[in-house]
């Protein structure tokens, strides 16, 4: 179970070291690649007269599969108004939308936590949301590396607990906001698991 | 009649007094233009009929908040006793503007305070309010009257506290899907704080509101609000409490019904009979708009019945109804001009619509399962039904999951007068279901044969020559919206050389790169704003069109990785503006 937990941890540990460290390459935010290359036109919108069944046509079978930010275009207000009622005949699913706060950020961001399979997307998405404004403080601090925030959540109880410890599944239903802060202020919660 | 004075600024020496007389006479003729199309006009004739319409104009329309400083605004319109403003795009619905873009109400009210004593309206969409913004709002117009909010966020219930409780004039506050902050700890019961001698009120929608409000402080407003002729309740509101209220204020014009849901065994409250509602329904003699429906129970749908052939307006887009439970209603409504609903129904329900709502000018079609991958309940063979039955048709948003261009065409002829298009193929570019081809011929008659066409969005499998249509036919488009289609710039040059009219233009995830969007350097100034997001622009052309157009701001907006020193550029966003570029730009957005 600790060995789990362990990996838990460190799959959330959020690293803001610079490009190039030992955080993998997520190419999707290099921006050489973003210029969209010919096979991807190909993945967007081809379709073959075969397919006039109406079958999206997959050249690329992620680019395709993948859930598309923002589209069908239903604002989140009336899909809000759904997922909740989707949900009263499943499980409680309070845990859709939640803010992202980062101590000393000036932005709250909020993010749907049913776009992603688990914590490791989650804490890359997480990541890339906050590299920005966190580069800055760790090019301050030398000597660094990239594990000095730790991502904590305010579950249903009000509690504030560490990101990871629990089954996925759990998380996405009794977490109400994230909160990334400083590792030094969340150790004290480290030692209670 | 020369006129050599410089500047219309009110510091210089005041005109001659015979100039004077004819601006005096300009500002009384003035006074009764009312749209703000004709008063640009006006105020383009001379600087004499700029002066005087200035002085007259009442309401100030800003479509884009940055486009103009706060501070011009109020120094060329010193009479406004009514701002509407604009913030973030459209797109921002769709999560496709991170938060924190900008669009804050703030710099605006602060400077109104000082400068519009007899403010008396707000109007606000997609802007960035605060409960701060919304105190200082409600302290420093003692006239004010009006508050309406769309699509805004940044504010909670103890803002709304606020003005419930120190706008001793209101008439109208309408929050319509507003994203409202519901912090547990800081729900304010802002219902109660509308003081006893606050009885003017005529308008109060608050769905939006997510969290419970206070029944009995509310049936008290409602029953001392005499004037109250619109009222639309949030989902926290039972069938018994709108049963109530209703009762309460049987002149409501415009309902929107909550949840429609009883609360099972409420405190031993019997349950509602139907018949019962209904009479109450009856007793609305004035209803001719409803909406709301939450969480509809069936069981209670026909409680409307005696109201339906009085209903002008319907909104049943948040009830998972069927075809057999519509038709009952829809039977009724003879009268419908608006019907907003979900493609629950299916064809068959829309085939209902078409048989009874023969004056039918606008129609929503909302997905309730909003993925690419659903069963999809209505299609080709629905909106050709639409198409038959209700010829006067104006305005359509039908969302689906396959099409015809059989039957766009076949719209296109039946309903001429159509001013806005939006059809949503939800699968990303779907072909023709039919005959495989690319939906541009069915597109092509609608910019074809629909001559009064404002607005159009399209979608499925499109390629340039739909927009070769769009600009050879689609003279009188405005507003363009476009997703995954096309598969050159040709596209854009098209529309951007061929559609004079356009004044709001806004892309994603569309092949098209610098030498498309070069292509409209002669027309941006003539624009609102345009949107391009995962196209193929580069910083190189965003930037040649800096160059050449000094008064546009060309805004490039970060991933959230705000990797903005890269080539590609992610998402532009430019619009014309008077200040140059703003001040309020956060990190993940860089101005060219």
């Amino acid at each position: 179970m600790e060995a789990v937990a362990a990996s838990y941890v460190k799959d959330t540990e959020l690293r803001l070291g610079l490009p190039g460290s030992e955080a993998p390459e997520k190419p999707a935010m290099r921006g050489g690649k973003r210029a969209l290359p010919e096979d991807d036109e190909a993945a967007f919108c081809k379709s073959s007269p075969e397919d006039a069944s109406g079958l999206r046509s997959v050249g690329a079978a992620p680019v395709a599969k993948a859930q598309v930010v923002g589209w069908p275009p239903i604002r989140t207000y009336r899909k809000n108004n759904f997922q909740a009622r989707k949900a009263e005949t499943g499980a409680d699913a309070s845990g859709l939308f939640v803010k992202v706060s980062m101590d000393g950020a000036p932005y709250l961001r909020k993010i749907d936590l049913k776009l992603y399979q688990g914590y490791k997307e989650l804490k890359e998405a997480l990541d890339s949301m906050f590299k920005s404004f966190s580069q800055g403080e760790s090019s301050r601090k030398e000597g660094c590396n990239g594990s000095e925030y730790a991502i904590t959540y305010e579950d249903k109880d009000g509690d504030l607990m560490l990101v990871g410890d629990v089954p996925w599944e759990m998380f996405t239903s009794s977490c109400k906001r994230l909160r990334i802060m400083k590792a030094s202020e969340a150790r004290g919660l480290e030692s209670k698991q | 009649m020369g006129r050599v004075r410089g500047g219309e600024e009110r510091a210089d020496q005041p005109p001659p007094f015979s100039d004077q007389v004819l601006e005096n006479v300009i500002e009384n003729v003035l006074e009764f233009l009312e749209y703000r199309r004709d008063r640009n006009a006006a105020s383009l004739v001379c600087r004499s009929w700029y002066r005087a319409e200035a002085q007259t104009r009442r309401e100030v329309f800003i479509g884009n908040c940055y486009a103009v400083s706060p501070a011009r605004a109020i120094t060329r319109f010193r009479a406004a006793r009514a701002l509407v403003l604009k913030g973030r795009p459209r797109f921002a619905d769709f999560n496709l503007v991170p938060p924190g873009w900008g669009a804050r109400f703030s710099p605006w009210v602060a400077a109104m305070a000082p400068a519009y004593p007899w403010l008396e309206r707000v109007c606000l969409k997609r802007m960035t309010v605060s409960d701060a913004d919304l105190a200082l709002l409600a302290r420093s117009f003692p006239s004010f009257r009006d508050l309406t909010l769309i699509c805004c966020d940044g504010f909670g219930t103890p803002g709304l506290a606020t003005i419930a409780e120190l706008c001793r004039n209101l008439r109208v506050l309408d929050l319509i899907e507003n994203d409202v902050e519901d912090e547990d700890e800081q729900v304010a019961d802002w219902i109660s704080k509308f003081p006893e001698a606050t009885a003017c009120l005529e308008s109060l929608s608050f769905e939006c509101v997510n969290c419970p409000v206070n029944f009995a402080a509310l049936e008290a407003l409602v029953v001392r609000s005499r004037s109250l002729r619109r009222l639309r309740v949030n989902q926290h509101v039972s069938i018994h409490q709108l049963r109530r209220l209703m009762e309460r204020a049987p002149q409501l014009t415009q309902l929107g019904t909550g949840s429609f849901h009883s609360v099972p065994g409420a405190a031993g409250a019997p349950d509602l009979d139907v018949a019962d509602l209904e009479s109450t329904y009856a007793a609305s003699k004035s209803l001719v708009c409803l909406s709301g429906f939450r969480m509809l129970e069936h069981e209670y749908l026909p409680a409307i019945f005696p109201v339906c052939a009085n209903l002008v307006s319907l909104n049943l887009s948040y009830a998972m109804i069927t075809a057999e439970q519509l038709k009952p209603v829809i039977f009724q409504c003879h009268n419908l001009h608006t019907f907003w609903v979900l493609d629950t129904i299916g064809d068959d329900g829309l085939q209902a619509v078409a048989k009874s709502c023969k004056n039918l000018s606008e129609l929503r079609v909302f997905p309730f399962d909003a993925s690419e991958d659903s069963e999809g309940s209505v299609s080709d063979s629905g909106l050709v039904a639409i198409s038959e039955g209700c010829p006067k048709l104006r305005s359509i948003l039908y969302f689906c999951q396959r099409m015809t261009n059989a039957a766009v065409m076949a719209m296109s002829k039946n309903c001429p007068d159509l001013v806005v298009f939006r059809l949503c193929i939800m699968g990303r570019c779907r072909p023709d279901q039919i005959t495989g081809e690319p939906m541009d011929e069915g597109f092509g008659a609608i910019v074809m044969n629909c001559k009064k066409l404002t607005r159009l969005a399209v979608s499925g499998l499109l390629t340039d020559r739909v927009f070769e249509y769009i600009a050879n036919h689609g003279k009188s488009v405005r507003t363009l919206s476009v997703a995954f289609a096309g598969n050159t710039d040709l596209s854009l040059k098209y529309i951007l050389e061929g559609c004079p009219n356009l004044q709001k233009l806004e892309i994603r995830d569309s092949p098209f790169g610098d030498a498309g969007l070069l292509s409209g350097i002669h027309h941006f100034y003539n624009m609102r704003f345009v949107w391009m997001s995962a196209c193929k622009l580069s910083s190189a052309g965003c930037k040649e069109v800096a160059r050449s157009l000094p008064h546009l701001v060309v805004e490039v907006i970060g991933e959230w990785s705000q990797d903005l020193d890269t080539d590609a550029v992610e998402k532009l966003y430019l619009y014309r503006s008077l200040d140059g570029p703003r001040e309020d730009a956060p990190p993940f957005v860089k101005i060219l």
